[in-house]
């Protein structure tokens, strides 16, 4: 029904639209009614980005999972000179990342009801980062799809450094300057590919063969920007700078979908099309993995500030999704893609609890908090949900994310598997003691007596976010059917590509 | 010569003469008109329409046939076309940014267009030149006028520095070129660019063709402050009267960048091995002071001076290739710079307080505060200049490296990204200044065409993007 539509041109482009029409109000009203300005500002905004989630839906119900293909692909000739198109569709890799972008946005709407400052500018910068960011899974043209990746990181820019806290414009100036780099690289590899392929049609390149040493270039500038977004070890540092300065909006569309571009970008671009270079440096990015799991966890451990605790243990489940992408195996990627659904939702639901406190007593340090679980039990209960979700309790999302990522690096290398359950392992020690430290003991701290228990907008946040943590825990199939034709075609095309590859490759290397 | 080819001839020039004979008859209009005041500003509309009508007759002869005039001297072709319609539609816009700009500051002269006027005549002469005496006679009309603009504040003692910084070391690139051009004449046997073509192509004349084009390329590097020929740019930037500045940064620039265009394209394509190597110093030179320069200033001027010189060296990487790819590449990197640079500077002549105009970048703190609009529009021209995505500079960029990259220059590319990836920074710096700052203190309104340019220019940077393809095609339409 939705195939004569232009479906993902909506569902991309609706938020902007909603931006503009917010400016626009703002610059025709020349201020003189601020405070009806922003109150519709909010309106606005959470009625696009509901009506965006709304056709997300739709686009999900209506996508056929048995095709591993595009789907809904729309073509318009842009830069017919070069053979430039715009080009948009999903297949099953990146559906449910649209579905989880439309997810989030509103969720995040509403976290920030309370935002005073320059709202009609907050939530336009936030509609524009929602186009991008949805931009950036339904592209299928190379320059589209770079259009949408750096793009994002203007408002994101702007919503650190505005809306941030006090190291803010260190925090945005880290971010941008870290990622940009990053992803400068991988426009010249963009580059050359255009050059080698002729074209930047993402579905023809997906079936074009790159020569063997240029794939190892590419590969690497690719991962020069995919790493940092991640982020991986050793380039995550700008990670906890970013989460913590930023507003809880901020965090939880950092956390729940820009780090995903990462992943998404590896499975979309890396291992299909260099799939050479993807098994040559496999054992790299599986070592940088487990570090990542192991070393952040421990870092994780001796933060005091509860979101820089959090930003840690994200790293640290970046890790998992890393290593089930490159053991290149079914259960692998579709544990990656799981993990990384799984904690777009854990992650986002952390951040709105310390945004939670934090609107309540302005300080992150864990050491101010204590025995919150007698002032503020549903709160206590929430947390206690997500903190078990995010060490990986079965029944929630997070155990099935960790087991299937874990359990395809099994099936390739039985010894890192081993390193990574010793990061589950560390994941409940931080977890455990900071719910410890925050909710347990006897209330101390005098300030705190004053604590109110969740209002309604937090309650539905935290509500929806873990029926949708404890809903996947049991019910995996929603996700994996979705997934499975796309990755089985994936992982088919990368061991075909392999094993044409490899008879010539034996007298080189010899 | 009879009288139907000297019309013949006549009839390729005729934006040229437009513009010639106006800039004259304004000239003795102002001169017997008695109030200065109101002369200055029927003068300074007049250049204006004079310029757009140009910018129409253009257009209009563009469906028409080129050719040459003047036994060859002279050449109308897509590519000069193209290029003198956007230096009229430039300088028109340099002109409205600067009628409130030369009230205000006591220096409404009708001079000022008249200048202006005959310095475009000079564009128009170089973007149409084949042959060494054209280019050179284009080019001194051009400079002259623009020595005294840089110096048209004359009782200050900044803009008289700049103007005689500029007069000096112009002066010195001048006869760098004229030297270049002799050698030229002399190894080719003449000065036409068919002539130097045929010469070049033969091994002989090589080495001596070679020591005359370093000279000639010198001197045309002086033009597009492309480094170690900049020296003059940031100082000139910042002191001559800021629309001036925003009218060097546009149209001069890209009638020299097509003038270098055309002689290495034309005359020296048989040397295109010869002459890369020196584009791309220059290109790399330029790209890396450009970005490393930038950082540390505080004046918005100067910065935006670094900004022309490292914006020159990303589109000499696109020159470098030597294939019609890099030609048309180049050609679309200066139209988009020239939007987003006319924007710009735009906004700097926004920044006007109570006590006069400002220009430290601090001066900006807190913009997207105080005047929403003008914030949101510096943002995006930053990100646009910077050659950021979402924004229409980005494919300016993008075309560039991959001209670069497609002739075999892949580490050229390279090293454009990471510069490119350092000069972010100082655009962000101006973004950060803006969003991030608490404000101090308001601007006073701006004047209506200076609003509107910078709205317009920003508008099109997110514009643009949809409908980036339709020029492309112009532009490949005007290279080949």
């Amino acid at each position: 029904m939705l195939d004569q539509l232009p479906i993902l041109s909506a569902i991309t482009f609706l938020p902007a639209l909603g931006a503009v029409a917010i400016l626009i109000a703002r610059a025709l009203m020349r201020g003189e009614d601020q405070a009806l300005l922003e109150r519709n500002a909010r309106g606005v905004a959470l009625f696009v980005t509901s009506f965006v989630f709304v056709l997300s839906i739709l686009l999900v119900i209506d996508f056929d999972t048995s095709q591993p293909g595009f789907q809904f692909v729309e073509t318009i000739p842009w830069l017919a000179e070069m053979g430039i198109n715009y080009k948009m569709g999903v297949d099953g890799l990146s559906v449910l990342f649209v579905l989880l972008t439309a997810f989030l946005m509103p969720i995040c709407i509403l976290a920030s009801w309370k935002i005073e400052r320059r709202v009609a500018d907050y939530m336009a910068a936030f509609l524009i980062l929602q186009t991008l960011i949805t931009g950036v899974f339904c592209a299928l043209d190379l320059v589209l799809f770079y259009i949408f990746f750096e793009g994002s990181l203007i408002p994101m820019f702007l919503i650190i450094g505005v809306w941030g806290g006090a190291q803010r414009i260190y925090a945005a100036f880290k971010f941008f300057l870290y990622t940009f780099l990053g992803s400068v690289l991988m426009l010249g590899a963009m580059i050359m590919m255009f050059i080698m392929a002729g074209t930047t049609d993402i579905e023809t390149l997906l079936a074009h063969e790159f020569a063997r040493d240029l794939q190892t270039w590419l590969w690497l500038a690719f991962f020069a920007s995919f790493a940092v977004k991640m982020p991986m070890w050793p380039v995550h540092t700008w990670l906890p700078d970013a989460h913590v300065q930023a507003p809880t909006a901020g965090s939880v569309i950092l956390a729940g979908i820009l780090l995903k571009l990462g992943g998404y970008g590896f499975l979309r671009f890396s291992i299909p099309m260099f799939p050479d270079a993807s098994a040559f440096f496999a054992p790299m990015v599986f070592v940088l993995s487990i570090i990542a799991i192991v070393y952040t966890s421990l870092v994780a451990f001796r933060q005091t500030d509860i979101k820089k605790l959090i930003a840690y243990s994200s790293v640290a489940h970046m890790g998992f999704v890393t290593l089930g992408i490159f053991s290149m195996n079914e259960v692998g990627v579709q544990g990656a893609i799981f993990q990384m659904i799984s904690h777009g939702l854990i992650s986002g639901a952390l951040f709105l609890i310390v945004g939670v406190i934090y609107d309540r007593f302005h300080t992150r340090e864990i050491a101010f908090y204590g025995g919150l679980v007698h002032k503020m039990p549903v709160f206590a209960a929430f947390f206690a949900l997500f903190a078990m979700a995010n060490v990986g309790l079965p029944g929630t999302s997070g155990f099935v994310g960790e087991l299937m990522t874990m359990t395809g690096a099994f099936l390739v290398a039985p010894i890192w598997a081993a390193g990574a359950a010793l990061g589950v392992i560390f994941s409940a020690v931080y977890m455990l003691s900071l719910y410890k430290k925050v909710t347990f003991g006897e209330l101390t701290n005098p300030k705190l007596e004053s604590a109110q228990d969740l209002n309604l907008r937090e309650w539905i946040n935290l509500g929806v976010l873990g029926a949708g943590v404890i809903w996947l825990g049991f019910f995996t199939t929603p996700v994996t059917d979705v997934t499975r034709a796309s990755v089985g075609q994936l992982i088919q095309q990368y061991q075909s590509a392999l094993t044409i590859e490899a008879p010539e490759l034996a007298p080189s290397e010899g | 010569m009879t009288v139907e080819t000297l019309l013949t001839d006549l009839r390729l020039l005729t934006p040229e003469l437009i513009l010639a004979v106006g800039a004259m008859a304004f000239l003795l209009l102002g001169v017997y008109w008695k109030g200065e005041e109101a002369a200055a500003r029927l003068i300074m509309r007049l250049s204006t329409a004079l310029l757009v009508i140009c910018a129409g007759v253009t257009i209009w002869m563009a469906g028409g046939e080129g050719g040459t005039a003047f036994h060859g001297a002279f050449k109308l072709d897509a590519f000069s076309l193209y290029a003198k319609t956007a230096i009229y539609l430039a300088a028109a816009g340099a002109l409205v940014l600067a009628s409130h700009y030369l009230q205000s500051e006591r220096l409404a002269k009708f001079e000022y267009p008249v200048l202006a006027l005959l310095a475009v005549t000079g564009m128009s002469v170089m973007v149409s030149s084949n042959d060494l005496i054209t280019l050179y006679l284009g080019i001194e009309l051009q400079s002259l006028a623009l020595y005294i603009l840089a110096a048209f504040n004359r009782d200050s003692l900044r803009a008289s520095e700049a103007g005689l910084k500029y007069f000096v070391l112009g002066a010195l690139s001048s006869g760098l070129l004229l030297y270049g051009a002799s050698l030229i004449y002399g190894f080719a046997g003449s000065t036409g660019f068919d002539a130097i073509a045929a010469a070049a192509s033969e091994d002989g004349a090589k080495i001596g063709l070679l020591f005359g084009l370093v000279f000639l390329l010198s001197g045309l590097a002086f033009k597009i402050s492309a480094v170690p020929f900049h020296m003059w740019t940031p100082d000139v930037y910042e002191g001559a009267p800021t629309p001036v500045a925003a009218f060097f940064a546009t149209a001069p620039k890209l009638a020299a960048m097509v003038l270098i265009a055309r002689v290495v394209y034309e005359p020296f394509a048989p040397m295109t091995e010869e002459w890369r190597q020196i584009i791309v110093v220059l290109a790399i030179l330029s790209m890396g002071v450009g970005a490393f320069g930038a950082l540390m200033q505080s004046n918005i001027k100067r910065l935006m001076g670094y900004s022309s010189i490292g914006n020159m060296g990303y589109a000499l990487v696109g020159l470098a290739a030597g294939t019609a790819l890099g030609l048309w590449s180049v050609l679309f990197y200066m139209t988009l710079y020239i939007v987003g640079v006319l924007g710009a500077f735009a906004v700097i002549l926004s920044m006007r307080r109570a006590e006069g105009m400002v220009e430290r970048i601090d001066d900006l703190k807190g913009l997207s505060k105080t005047h929403p609009a003008l914030g949101w529009s510096m943002t995006a021209l930053m990100f646009s200049i910077g050659g950021m995505p979402f924004l229409v500079g980005f494919f300016g960029k993008l075309f560039v490296f991959y001209a670069a990259a497609e002739a075999g220059l892949w580490w050229l590319m390279v090293i454009g990204l990471v510069f490119s990836a350092v000069s972010i920074a100082y655009y962000l710096r101006v973004v950060k200044v803006i969003w991030f700052d608490e404000p101090e203190g308001r601007f006073e309104p701006a004047p209506a065409g200076v609003a509107l340019i910078s709205r317009a220019a920003a508008l099109a940077t997110v514009g643009l993007v949809p409908v980036v393809g339709v020029m492309l095609a112009l532009v490949i339409n005007a290279a080949a």
